[in-house]
């Protein structure tokens, strides 16, 4: 137990500080956290739907979890239903095979309804293409996308992006407002 | 690079009367690809099964426009001496039937499906003829990878169920799970049935990520085919864009600069340490050791951060073509990862000396889920899954591909196939991939790092194997007309390695299936292609 104690100590805290004008990522979360601050209370529950990628996608979002990221301090959170979520954040081609599952996903998700399309597969169908009988066609010929972040894969940073974008185009969008 | 021919298993055969002829317009020579009758199809994998050959894959490919029309079944068997072979008959275009090998090696059923799904081959003899890939709302009557059937097809829906398992009892009862999964992890729908908190039955459900990967292929130039490589899994880019050019090399004869094939092992070297620690991260998270994870997402992040600096890409995306690799270390940068790499491995080391003073955590994984040495023999457990039950194949040792062939791998060796040995046989190869890869950049050959790439005639063939971080990738190339590829099979590890967790979770408590699950990390895209 010490030695997991020590190993804390030791490690200190990766977390990039805010305020620091030289990285990105600080002066991103910064306007992030005040959007979600302004407009879902300080609260923006996400969730992912992998609708067909190759799984790098994935890497990139589960990295923004990440102690260097650490997007949770943001207030941004992954949730396991779409039911109980603000946004979606769709990767991949949109297989023929999950269609069906990715409206029923969005149809289950309550309003506002913010999707964020990530990576170059969801905007265009990237290397699968659109011409594939096995793709139903980009996330947006299936379900209404408000943001989309290219990259292949993007990085945590761009995908970071597109959330801050969705969220601060929401009220223009919609005029829907929390609180 | 010239072998001579492997007559091993022909000469087996023909101990049995059963004749074979060798195909001129296949490479490698020591993976031959003998012509076998069909009536003698099932008997090979017999002869196969008694002369503990693994089964490698099954596929199927039309002859290209080179050939009179025609339509091949193949396989591919492996021993662990006498390598691998594989085997070709021929198949009545139009009312196509093979024999069923499944009952010799379990894990041929899955692919034999696919061919019925994407060929519409009748296997005579399968019991379980559902459909696969193609999902029930697909008509029937398409087969996506007939060459008659164009890539940009837009096909109606249909009505249809799947018809799971089912199992009755007082107090059974199922728990349907997915497609859309509760973390971040790619889509498949499993159905439990559970008595109480344990779990009777996993019956996995995948195809749900089918992309037409294979048909995509078709037509492709072997630089276009690289890239569509380093994407049919993205967690094993590496090992999958190698897996693909060295198909092509070995179909073209060309031998790729010493330079180029040690920057391929450092990467994909680096690529198995990354999902290794990834992988434990999130089997401790799963059991709510979240420090495990915190520490072990932290060292990935700055290992995605070091490969941009270096290699120019987080994940190692396209740096590996037919012909040599894309990109270069200086004496200071091979220095850099060197020493990047070492401190990483001394920190995993010191990590994983909390991890097993952690009875919170060792509770959990010892005994949980066990695969049992004969069961994973009998379905051919690839990679660290089949390392921790017994089935020791590790192509890097078996076929010491260069560069291994000069830096001696030593591999871990369990024998309880629990959650505990898995992940134990992780943490020992991150190890060694660390002195791998410091050996490597320690005498790293010089000179160019990529040669030209010229496809060979239409109609030539080339089979590869890679060991990629979840085991061995295999890989069939066929090339057609104007150098561009006609027919691409390519099998990931996962594809044998999901049989392996749907045994392995009978009798674990519900609640430690993801802990199972994370310890196996099958690819979802790699399987459903």
């Amino acid at each position: 137990m010490l030695e997991l104690f020590t190993k804390i100590v030791k490690t200190g805290n990766r977390t990039e500080p805010l305020g620091d004008a030289d990285n990105e990522i600080e002066m991103l979360g910064q306007k992030l956290d005040a959007a979600i601050r302004r407009k879902f209370k300080g609260s923006l529950a996400i969730r992912e739907v992998d609708a067909g990628s190759c799984n790098g996608c994935e890497l990139e979002i589960i990295a923004m979890s990440n102690c260097y990221y650490d997007l949770d301090r943001f207030g941004v959170h992954f949730v396991p239903s779409p039911r109980f979520a603000d946004m979606l954040l769709v990767t991949g081609p949109v297989a023929r095979n999950m269609e069906m599952a990715l409206k029923m996903t969005y149809e289950a998700t309550p309003g506002p309804k913010l999707v964020v399309a990530v990576g170059d597969c969801a905007a265009n169908c990237g290397v699968f293409g659109k011409d594939n009988y096995a793709i139903a066609g980009a996330v947006s010929d299936i379900i209404p996308v408000d943001v989309v972040v290219y990259g292949c894969p993007p990085t945590p940073a761009d995908i970071i992006h597109g959330i801050l974008a969705a969220v601060e185009g929401e009220v223009a969008a919609t005029g829907f407002q929390y609180g | 690079m010239i072998h001579e021919v492997n007559t091993w298993f022909a000469e087996r055969l023909s101990d049995h009367g059963i004749i074979t002829s060798y195909l001129e317009d296949h490479h490698p020579t020591h993976m031959p690809c003998l012509q076998v009758r069909r009536l003698d199809w099932t008997h090979v994998a017999e002869e196969a099964r008694r002369q503990d050959m693994r089964m490698v894959s099954l596929w199927a490919a039309e002859a290209g426009s080179h050939d009179n029309e025609a339509l091949y079944a193949y396989t591919a068997f492996a021993h662990p001496e006498y390598r691998h072979v594989l085997l070709r008959t021929d198949l009545n275009t139009d009312d196509p039937v093979l024999p069923d090998i499944s009952r010799h090696y379990v894990a041929a059923a899955r692919m034999e499906r696919t061919l019925q799904d994407m060929f519409g081959i009748r296997v005579e003899g399968l019991e379980d003829t559902r459909r696969w890939l193609k999902h029930e709302h697909w008509p029937e009557d398409v087969h996506p990878l007939r060459t008659g059937f164009p890539a940009s097809t837009r096909m109606g829906q249909i009505e249809g169920e799947y018809a799971f398992l089912k199992a009755e009892g007082d107090g059974v009862y199922e728990i349907p799970v997915g497609p859309v999964h509760a973390g971040v992890i790619e889509p498949g729908h499993f159905r439990f049935h559970a008595v109480g908190e344990d779990i009777l039955n996993m019956e996995a459900r995948l195809g749900y990520v089918h992309k037409g990967i294979e048909k995509r292929f078709e037509g492709l130039t072997a630089n276009d085919g690289a890239r569509l490589a380093g994407r049919i899994s993205g967690d094993s880019t590496v090992a999958h864009a190698w897996a693909f050019a060295q198909a092509c090399e070995n179909a073209a004869y060309l031998v790729v600069p010493e330079r180029a094939v040690a920057l391929r092992a450092i990467l994909c070297e680096r690529e198995r340490i990354a999902n290794h620690i990834g992988d434990i991260g999130g089997v401790c998270n799963d059991a709510a050791f979240t420090f495990m994870n915190s520490q072990m997402q932290r060292l990935r992040e700055e290992m995605a951060r070091v490969h941009k600096d270096v290699f120019g890409h987080r994940l190692l995306m396209d740096l590996i073509l037919p012909g040599g690799v894309h990109c270069d270390l200086n004496g200071e940068t091979a220095m850099a990862l060197a020493e990047n790499t070492r401190a990483l491995a001394s920190e995993v080391e010191q990590l994983r000396t909390i991890y097993a003073d952690h009875p919170s955590i060792q509770e959990r994984v010892i005994g949980s889920g066990p695969v049992s040495i004969e069961d994973a023999k009998s379905i051919g457990l690839l990679g660290y899954v089949g390392r921790a039950s017994g089935v020791y194949a590790d192509e890097r040792v078996e076929e010491a591909y260069p560069p291994y062939d000069r830096l001696q791998v030593r591999m871990p060796q369990g024998k309880f196939g629990d959650v505990a040995t898995r992940v134990w046989v992780r943490f020992e190869e991150i190890a060694e991939s660390a002195r791998l890869i410091c050996d490597l950049l320690k005498d790293i050959p010089d000179g160019p790092v990529i040669t030209d790439f010229v496809a060979p005639e239409a109609g030539i063939s080339g089979f590869n194997v890679i060991e990629g971080w979840r085991g061995e990738i295999a890989a069939w190339v066929r090339f057609g007309q104007n150098g561009c590829i006609d027919r691409y099979a390519v099998r990931d590890p996962s594809e044998i390695n999901w049989l392996g967790l749907e045994l392995a979770v009978r009798e674990v408590p519900v609640p430690d299936f993801p802990l199972n699950n994370k310890s196996f990390n099958c690819s979802y895209s790699g399987n459903d292609l």
